[in-house]
């Protein structure tokens, strides 16, 4: 099963029923659960959905960063046409940074407080890229000042506590594109950024994809940001992909009742709105999964079979979609 | 310059010419040997703030220009280099240290970074009840457990949450869980640094609503920063937008946002991403990257201002008071040449109806 449309190029990443569990005490815990998606070079693809519904994991699987108790349990993932999921971790640490780029949630964690910003960018750089150290300090300014960094080479060599909140973000950004990989995961690359400097970053990611052939998953909660960037997107819901497809078909027409929720409850300016409207209760938890569509106890078009079976992923109009009022038309 | 109307009590918070200036020189001994100067970062400049009891005035502007900054003077994680915060009636920043503690408990911060501020090594009911602990709030074990299960329901995890550990949460219910380590002191004011942004939106919805609620129920008081234009407009009612460390335009949100006056925020309101307009390359903010290491003379903005001309690159606006209750520091306002309808300046306002419109088709 194949998420691209007519004859496509072979694919950069290639995700096959990725499944990932925590051991705990009482058994293993299924965080995601069975997702399948490719990833053409040049492309973007946005990953959006609740908070807890496994975007994150899966980039960290992808990047093969995830840590104990938390392991792949099953599926397969290649990239450039090798499987890398069962890489070991030397040669998944020399895939990092060089091909696979990663830009972490938390742009606190993966700074290191103790060296300047310079002298992590300069390291990152000749790890990957035979320069000097002067040819590596002048791609390092020149990267600082891609990412909107004012005065760069006044501020190069200054500490991360010394950067503003956005600013950190990003300068991890910069660590990550500085050695030009193909893949880019992005998760919520720009949360702390206005939307001035957030056009910038997102420009930088774009034009890599459209220079370099670059490929992208973008992980963000920000609809505008999906919408204004990426090719595809997919929309994540208690570890499954609920609904992938073109953007412009998901943004304006979802067909998953999650996704419709999801876009309902996106403020806006000047809707002088008393209440937003919330997708009313909360995902479920890992040790409490329902029976059935995951979404069933908040669905306001839930029925019967909902709570009786998974809907499995079949295809609409460009995309597919897991949701048991769709199981009925035809492929 | 105030912001409340003559009716309005005397406000909660008062902000008075607070300034921090950040010294970023070398060693005084690599000075001498590499003959560089001293290095000054002025982050924030004279800012005047008036926040009413029960009222949330939001921050907005660049990244860098100075709003963290803000919110840490205001609660006291740093020190004032001139200018003073007054909290019902009191100069925090005139106040000994050991009389502190009393405010600790009436004003509440959420960071910008929710994992740093979690103690990894701690449960996560720990780091919610500290606070419970050290004000007194709760006098039971048994008191304290239900009352961490409902905080941590209240921001929509549950209260078996509480045994984990924060690494074992997703970047959005870390942000909830220091939320929920936030309210639980029952405090007065809340300063607000980027509370939502790494929530998807209808977790964010369910958090937002909440702290409206808040609001209603308990008369809460918010200092509230976000980059976020749709989630200030829900939430304020009153703006200060910032720029290199000064405030620019301040005044009733829906003002702000219906008529912006500096061309500043003309450029931020126009700036707004647009689901509705799917994919397209926005228009670039033109003009250098303002430097607070070294700001230009003048207005800070001129560099990047269709209307500046040479007073603005010399006289730096001071704020004036304008009609609908606003402060802006402009002088093309001020001189009635910053038309806001006819010719608009190229590059700033892109669209006649000033008023920023995000909506899903
Ligand atoms: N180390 C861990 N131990 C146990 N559970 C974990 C661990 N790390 C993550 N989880 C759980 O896995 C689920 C998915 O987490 P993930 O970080 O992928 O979410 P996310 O979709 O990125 O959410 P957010 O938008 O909030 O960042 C969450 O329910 C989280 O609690
Ligand atoms: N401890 C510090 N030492 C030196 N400079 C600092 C320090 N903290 C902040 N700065 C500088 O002060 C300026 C304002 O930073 P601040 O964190 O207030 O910005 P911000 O408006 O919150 O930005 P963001 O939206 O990116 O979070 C920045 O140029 C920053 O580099
Ligand atoms: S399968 Fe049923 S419960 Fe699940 S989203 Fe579809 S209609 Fe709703
Ligand atoms: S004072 Fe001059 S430079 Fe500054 S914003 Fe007004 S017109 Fe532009
Ligand atoms: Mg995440
Ligand atoms: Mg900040």
């Amino acid at each position: 099963m194949t998420f691209s449309t007519s004859s496509p190029p072979a694919p950069l990443l290639s995700v096959r029923d990725l499944s990932i569990c925590f051991d705990t005490r009482h058994g293993p815990l299924r965080a995601v659960d069975g997702i399948t998606f490719d990833l053409a070079p040049g492309e973007i693809l946005g990953m959006v959905g609740e908070s807890g519904a496994g975007k994150s994991l899966t980039g960290t699987a992808i990047t093969g960063l995830l840590e104990r108790p938390g392991r792949i349990d099953r599926g397969e993932i290649h990239f450039e046409g090798q499987r890398i999921d069962t890489l070991g971790a030397e040669e998944m640490r020399r895939l990092r940074g060089r091909k696979i780029g990663a830009i972490f949630q938390d742009p606190l964690t993966s700074l290191n407080p103790l060296m300047t910003v310079g002298q992590q960018l300069v390291q990152t750089i000749r790890t990957h890229m035979p320069l000097s150290r002067e040819a590596a300090r002048k791609r390092a300014i020149s990267f600082l000042e891609e990412v909107g960094i004012p005065a760069p080479e006044a501020r190069i060599d200054q500490y991360p506590h010394q950067f503003s909140g956005g600013m950190r973000q990003r300068v991890v950004i910069a660590l990550a594109l500085c050695a030009e990989p193909s893949l880019v995961i992005a998760d919520e690359p720009t949360t702390a950024l206005d939307v001035s400097i957030q056009a910038q970053i997102l420009d930088l990611l774009k034009r890599m994809c459209r220079d370099h052939g670059a490929a992208v998953i973008l992980v963000t909660h920000d609809m505008g940001v999906i919408a204004e960037t990426a090719d595809r997107v997919a929309v994540m819901y208690s570890g499954r992909v609920v609904e992938i497809g073109p953007v412009e078909k998901v943004v304006r027409d979802p067909h998953h009742p999650y996704t419709t929720g999801l876009m309902q409850s996106i403020p806006r300016v000047g809707s002088g709105a008393e209440r937003l409207t919330q997708i009313d209760g909360a995902m479920p938890r890992l040790t409490a999964l329902p029976d059935g569509c995951a979404f069933h106890p908040r669905c306001p078009r839930a029925f019967a079979e909902c709570s009786r079976s998974k809907p499995a992923s079949l295809p609409v109009e460009g995309g597919h979609v897991a949701c048991h009022l769709y199981q009925g038309e035809p492929a | 310059m105030t912001m409340t109307d003559a009716s309005q009590p005397e406000p909660l918070v008062s902000v008075r010419g607070l300034s921090k200036t950040f010294d970023l020189s070398a060693p005084f001994l690599n000075r001498l040997i590499e003959r560089k100067g001293m290095q000054h970062l002025r982050a924030v400049d004279g800012l005047d703030i008036e926040i009413p009891r029960g009222k949330t005035f939001s921050l907005v502007g660049e990244s860098g220009c100075g709003k963290s900054t803000v919110a840490k003077l205001v609660v006291g994680l740093h020190v004032a280099t001139a200018g003073e915060v007054r909290f019902d009636g009191t100069d925090l920043t005139a106040l000994p240290a050991a009389e502190r503690g009393t405010f600790r408990k009436r004003i509440q911060m959420i960071f910008q970074d929710p994992y740093a501020s979690l103690n990894p090594r701690w449960r996560v009911r720990d780091i919610i009840a500290e606070p419970l602990r050290s004000f007194g709030i709760t006098n039971s074990r048994a008191e304290e457990r239900e009352e961490v299960g409902r905080l941590l329901e209240m921001v929509g995890l549950s209260a078996q949450d509480g045994e984990k550990f924060p690494h074992q949460f997703s970047g959005g219910q870390r942000q909830r869980i220091s939320i929920a380590r936030a309210i639980s002191s029952r405090p007065e004011f809340l300063v607000c640094d980027e509370p939502t942004s790494a929530l998807d939106v209808s977790v964010q919805s369910q958090v937002l609503n909440l702290m409206r609620d808040l609001q209603d129920e308990l008369g809460l008081t918010y200092l509230f920063i976000s980059h976020d234009l749709a989630v200030v407009d829900f939430m304020s009612d009153y703006v200060g937008v910032m720029y290199l460390g000064r405030l620019v335009e301040a005044g009733p949100a829906e003002r702000i946002f219906s008529a912006p006056e500096h061309p500043y925020t003309r450029l931020l309101m126009d700036t707004v991403p647009d689901i509705a307009m799917g994919r397209r390359d926005r228009a670039p903010v033109t003009g250098e990257v303002p430097n607070p290491i070294n700001p230009p003379p003048g207005c800070s903005f001129n560099p990047r201002c269709p209307l500046a001309n040479a007073r603005c690159r010399e006289s730096a606006p001071e704020l004036i008071a304008r009609a609908g209750g606003t402060v802006v520091a402009c002088h093309a306002v001020a001189e009635g040449r910053a038309d806001l309808t006819g010719t608009a300046p190229a590059g700033i306002v892109g669209r006649d109806e000033p008023t920023a419109c995000r909506g899903a088709a």
